[in-house]
């Protein structure tokens, strides 16, 4: 692998940056791998390189339908943050902040990580103890976060409509100042390169059709191009968890949902941190392009159709322009939909299955961009050594039957 | 947005209707008889179908009933209702 650097830049800038390597290659998938990873996203990704830079297990295929980093890592609004209620939560999502803060240098790709805080509004005087709850439990767990007045975020954000005279005033606000945004195809990118240095295979246009399974063990997948045995497979595939789970014969708590992002024509600077707000329900922020990133909430229906409702979008506006009315004359540019796993209590899904050597990774509903690296260290870790990590084994499938649910929906900060 | 046909009151917009998410999850009849592992397929487990998906729908902001609807989560092509009890279309899965 070529190291990126200020002097590869300079040396290719002279050859008028025609004599670049592909960061990653492009080949045909073996007959047989130790590990096959079904999922070429963010998490799969990530999965397969902390395989291989922290388990030394490089004999390993992802194998993705479309493009990498196509579905939901490229559709997402991008936002980085921990500050999640329970313990369990705090666990995985600051382990990934944590990898987040180093992944830049330890990928040597540039994942433009800005941590320029993320702040979550409170409408009235439950909003404001809720708040204070889950503020004193995170910091409980010795994450980053604070309480700010209404002065304090007009300050941060002078933009933000702080009058009392709104339907739902902001009467306070929690801030994270670790959290932010990334350029989540950087992230992709950084660990495809990663994991192909290490000997992964990307295999593109790769279909998994069927998990074959012989007397209760996996033994690896059937794909467009051809049968693929595998020691153990890791299934991570955001959306579609239920239909790889149905051709191993497993059922999952998940139920597929369409969720919308948008981006509004490129301004100039205006917004410098990311405002979400749970009750109104708005989340933004600004790219480095100019242009508002803007999330909405899932369309209340299953589907796999990867596009939402315009009623959605027209819901998200008001309450957009009704915190930031500066905001109302901005046209969208372009809007788009993925498809969302959710779970009953809105944590993800890492665990093995009642399939010998068939792990399933899922259920991260709308928030899984923030959980990339995490994510695919703590799955890499229950691959490898067949058991999960501390950080993961409270999201195990078995949960749905113990009853130990881990409710996130309040941390969710998406409606659904 | 869909456009969904209620059988009591025809074609209106979806914002009229509440989802009930999947049909015929029946309630257990002895559910003291009960395994945990049957409680949490009966309670979480979903089938969440890619295709022609059965589904219950109310109409909220209309007549107030409840009735079935067989979808195309692909394609969202119009979904055939029905109402429990009387003929209902075929779903996959």
């Amino acid at each position: 692998m070529q190291r990126y650097s200020i002097f590869s830049l300079a040396r290719n800038a002279l050859t008028g940056h025609r004599n670049w390597p592909q960061a990653w290659r492009s080949p045909a998938p073996k007959p047989e791998y130790d590990v096959v990873i079904v999922g070429g996203g963010g998490h799969g990704l990530a999965t397969a390189y902390y395989l291989a830079a922290e388990h030394g297990i490089s004999n390993v295929a992802v194998l993705e339908k479309g493009w990498i980093g196509g579905g939901n890592t490229g559709r997402n609004t991008t936002i980085i943050r921990s500050n999640y209620l329970w313990d369990e939560s705090a666990a995985i999502y600051e382990k990934s902040l944590q990898l987040y803060e180093g992944l830049s240098r330890e990928l040597n790709f540039n994942i433009m990580l800005s941590q320029r805080g993320v702040l979550n509004l409170a409408h009235n005087e439950h909003d404001l103890k809720e708040m204070s709850r889950r503020v004193r439990a995170i910091r409980g767990n010795g994450v980053d976060s604070e309480i700010l007045s209404p002065a304090e975020i007009e300050k941060l954000v002078p933009a933000i409509n702080i009058s009392r005279d709104l339907r739902y005033p902001i009467l306070g606000a929690s801030l994270q100042r670790r959290g932010g945004v990334a350029r989540h195809d950087a992230v992709a990118w950084g660990f495809a390169r990663g994991a192909d240095d290490r000997g992964v295979d990307i295999v593109q246009n790769c279909e998994v059709t069927g998990i074959t399974r012989q007397g209760g063990r996996v033994t690896g997948v059937e794909t467009t191009l051809g049968p693929v045995k595998a020691g153990k497979v890791g299934v991570v595939v955001a959306g579609h968890a239920s239909v790889l789970a149905e051709m191993a014969g497993l059922r999952l708590p998940i139920d597929s949902h369409p969720l919308q992002a948008m981006v509004s024509e490129p301004i100039k600077p205006v917004l410098d941190c990311v405002v979400m707000s749970n009750a109104v329900h708005v989340y933004v922020s600004q790219s480095d392009k100019g242009e508002l990133v803007i999330g909405a909430g899932i369309d209340s229906f299953n589907s796999y159709a990867q596009r939402g409702s315009w009623h959605v979008i027209e819901g998200q506006m008001g309450a957009l322009v009704e915190l930031f009315p500066i905001f109302s004359r901005l046209r969208l540019m372009r809007s788009w939909g993925g498809i969302v796993d959710t779970c009953p209590d809105a944590s993800p899904i890492l665990s093995k299955t009642p399939v010998d050597g068939l792990y399933f990774n899922c259920g991260w509903g709308t928030g899984g961009f923030k959980a990339t690296p995490g994510s695919g260290w703590a799955f890499a870790h229950t691959i490898a050594r067949d058991e999960p990590h501390p950080i993961n084994a409270a999201f195990s499938l078995d949960r749905f039957t113990t009853g130990a649910l881990i409710d996130e929906h309040g941390a969710a900060a998406v409606a659904h | 947005m869909l456009l969904i046909h209620c059988p009591y009151c025809g074609p209106r917009d979806e914002t009229e209707f509440g989802y009930g998410g999947e049909a015929d999850i029946a309630r257990p009849l002895e559910p003291e008889a009960l395994s945990d592992a049957e409680w949490a397929d009966y309670v979480f487990m979903r089938t969440n179908t890619r295709g022609r998906f059965k589904e219950q729908w109310v109409h909220s902001h209309g007549c107030g009933r409840w009735f079935t609807m067989v979808r195309n989560t692909v394609t969202h092509e119009r979904g055939e209702t029905g109402v429990f009890g009387g003929v209902e279309p075929e779903a996959d899965g």
